[in-house]
């Protein structure tokens, strides 16, 4: 048996071997790395008893015993049917270890900086120490903490003010099997100057027997007029520990738009944060989970309306099977003065199974009184009716009870442009349709009769 | 084509069809008539296969294979198709999705490919033309907000499309105002032919004017107690339900 005391310990002695065994550093790095150590050694790992933890139960990491890898060795054929067919500009992560071989880097367009990690700290670590740790700062969670104590690759994402960026970037973590656990403490940066524009696709995939553990944390700074689309989609193998945050910090008149997509993952916790500081600003937060066997997802997020003038909309599905168990969270804070502020906020959930569990709970929390905020949650099951009706018409029964899961994601999968990202979730939840289910045929349809209607 | 045999059915616990017969050929049209809590709708809803139905006695064959013993797709895709008397709202699922999932999934057991394209487009376009509808119907979730009248037109687009062997129309007239009776008269009546059977489920004469078929059936607690030609129907409106029951029970 485990206790508390040494399960943290285990964490700070594969801390101080990587220490030792790593070369001189710039002295901001090694005082920051002491202090997410310090601040992971007094509050351990979260407990149920924090608020912010408790429908989450951390003990499968913390009881587990995880090495750090150096070696990005991957089978070039596995690694190919796990990435995304896009043409992209491409950072790979292999266990968190920069992936040369695996990566697109070739034909950045000018005004782009796209670097690992380890690469931005040699070329110009002071450029890379001031803006990292603003946002998520080792206080926020002994997961943050860990991050910084740990923290060596990764990637850098900078935009040239104006610049925008044609091709989606994709971040592409691969878990791979190994013969014991690791893990890893990817740490990302994206500066996105003023008016600049681009998506950003962060995607987890990997072997399907692979146990490792992820521990992310990702700062978003926009600028002026910025506008980021970002995707997470998060396939990771079923047996990985997957814990994230994503903070963002919004100027005037930026726009992000997230699409948290969680199909993988035994268990998972995301925190989405926005602060929107700039009239203005707005943020669109798009959320799908999925979970089945006995998967256990976690999504927190969070608004911070800072400014006056500032527009948060959210939409949130999940989808749980068989035991799985879904969390969702979702946090509207309007600062007092944030006057002519818009904060919507909507979450559905779908359990196909009995033993399936949800636990939800949207929160408002409003300190100015000329604002517009909407929240609700509902949790339901398929409609037998309606899949009866599709079996009359010849459609077999597992793909109704598809149809209609994927139905209910789709005021969140219609927001989805690329359709390499809209299959994969499909596929998770619906099984191989011949075609895009909500859109691409269906835009050809439009088209097609529109054409012709003149005739 | 279809051959119903001493048919006996109850719905929770309570039997409803008490030993009905009933053959329907290629070619041909029957119309099932009948009053309110006779059966007529538990009919259609055993052969497409619903929940909660028992068979207790009897069999159903169509071309010679045991209906009963089917999935309900698996009927779906023999070509034995039922237009709901109620049609089910589908939210979130697309009309054009529906038709062309189902016409694939039709396809796919006989052995065809997918159907292409240009080829489904230049379909879909005649017959959502032929049924006087909007191309935005198929844009919208199947059923979702139409009126009674959409969703009965609805109905017979799928028809259309998927062009069964059998169609079985369960009270396909009601709630129809004229000119929408008008024109699901004329798709049923486009669907007659040589391979075809046609199964009108109705408590009115009305649709029988537009559609006019080659056998009625009065069913009366669970049986057919009658059989005629259309002019059977016309009887049936002028003087109502009550003689056939007195000369049933006679």
């Amino acid at each position: 048996m485990s206790d508390v005391q040494t399960d943290v310990q285990r964490f700070l002695d594969r801390l101080a071997e990587r220490n030792a065994s790593r070369g001189p550093e710039p002295t901001w790095i090694a005082a920051r790395r002491q202090a997410g150590a310090a601040r992971f050694e007094a509050m351990g790992f979260p407990h149920r008893r924090v608020e912010a933890w408790k429908y989450t139960d951390v003990r499968a990491i913390a009881r587990g015993d995880f090495t750090l890898s150096d070696d990005a060795s991957f089978s070039p054929a596995t690694a190919a049917a796990l990435t995304l067919p896009l043409e992209a500009h491409r950072l790979t992560f292999v266990d968190g270890v920069f992936a040369a071989a695996l990566s697109q880097l070739d034909d950045l367009p000018k005004g782009v900086s796209l670097l690992p990690l380890s690469q931005a700290l040699d070329e110009n670590h002071e450029a890379v120490g001031g803006p990292l740790g603003r946002l998520t700062g080792v206080e926020f969670s002994p997961f943050a903490a860990l991050n910084t104590a740990f923290m060596e690759e990764g990637a850098v994402l900078r935009l040239a003010p104006g610049t925008v960026v044609e091709k989606p970037i994709i971040l592409q973590f691969l878990s791979r099997a190994n013969a014991a656990p690791v893990m890893s403490h990817p740490r990302i940066l994206v500066e996105a100057g003023a008016r600049s524009q681009a998506t950003v696709i962060e995607h987890h995939v990997g072997e399907p027997e692979a146990a490792n553990f992820t521990n992310l944390v990702e700062e978003i700074l926009l600028e002026r007029g910025a506008i980021l689309t970002h995707y997470k989609l998060q396939e990771a193998p079923l047996a990985d520990l997957h814990v994230a945050s994503i903070h963002v910090e919004q100027g005037r008149d930026s726009r992000f738009t997230s699409f948290n997509l969680n199909l993988g993952g035994g268990l998972v916790r995301n925190d989405l944060i926005t602060e929107l500081n700039g009239q203005g600003a707005e943020a669109h937060f798009n959320g799908l989970f999925y979970g089945q066997g006995r998967q256990h997802v976690d999504n927190h997020t969070l608004a911070n309306h800072n400014a006056p003038h500032t527009i948060s909309n959210e939409n949130y599905k999940g989808i749980l099977d068989d035991r799985a168990h879904g969390v969702f969270n979702g946090k509207v804070v309007v600062k007092r003065d944030s006057q002519k502020i818009e904060g919507y906020q909507s979450n559905a959930n779908l359990l196909l199974s009995d033993r399936a569990e949800i636990d939800a709970k949207p929160e408002l929390e409003i300190y100015a009184d000329d604002v517009k905020c909407s929240h609700g949650t509902t949790t339901g099951q398929l409609d037998e009716e309606a899949i009866y009706a599709l079996r009359t018409r010849g459609i077999d029964e597992q793909t109704a009870r598809g149809l209609l899961t994927l139905a209910f994601a789709g005021e969140v999968m219609e927001q989805v442009d690329l359709d390499a990202v809209a299959e994969r979730v499909e596929l998770a939840v619906a099984g191989k349709l011949p075609e895009r289910f909500n859109l691409a045929g269906l835009v050809e349809t439009a088209a097609a009769l529109t054409d012709t209607s003149g005739e | 084509m279809l051959e119903v045999k001493d048919l006996h059915v109850t719905v929770e616990g309570q039997k409803i069809l008490k030993g009905l017969n009933l053959t329907v050929n290629a070619g041909e049209v029957h119309a099932i008539m009948g009053p309110n809590g006779a059966g007529k709708s538990t009919l259609s809803a055993v052969i497409a296969g619903k929940e909660g139905y028992e068979v207790t006695q009897g069999s159903i064959t169509f071309e010679g294979q045991d209906v009963l013993e089917m999935e309900i797709e698996e009927r779906a895709r023999k070509g034995l198709l039922l237009g709901f008397q109620y049609p089910v709202e589908i939210p979130g699922v697309k009309n054009i999705y529906l038709l062309k999932a189902a016409l694939n999934a039709k396809r796919e057991a006989e052995g065809l490919g997918e159907i292409p394209a240009p080829e489904f487009m230049k379909l879909i376009k005649e017959k959502i033309a032929f049924m006087k509808m909007d191309a935005s119907f198929l844009q919208r979730a199947v059923n979702e907000g139409f009126s009674g009248g959409e969703k009965k037109r609805n109905e017979i687009l799928q028809m259309l499309v998927l062009q069964p062997r059998l169609a079985m129309l369960d009270e396909i007239d009601s709630g129809l105002d004229i000119d929408a009776m008008r024109v699901v008269a004329e798709g049923i009546n486009s669907l007659r032919s040589e391979e075809r059977g046609i199964l009108l489920v109705t408590h009115y004469q009305r649709l029988l004017d537009f559609v006019v078929p080659d056998q009625v059936h009065v069913l009366v607690d669970g049986r057919v107690v009658k059989s005629g030609d259309a002019e059977l129907a016309r009887e049936l409106e002028a003087r109502g339900y009550d003689w056939v029951l007195e000369e049933s029970a006679a």
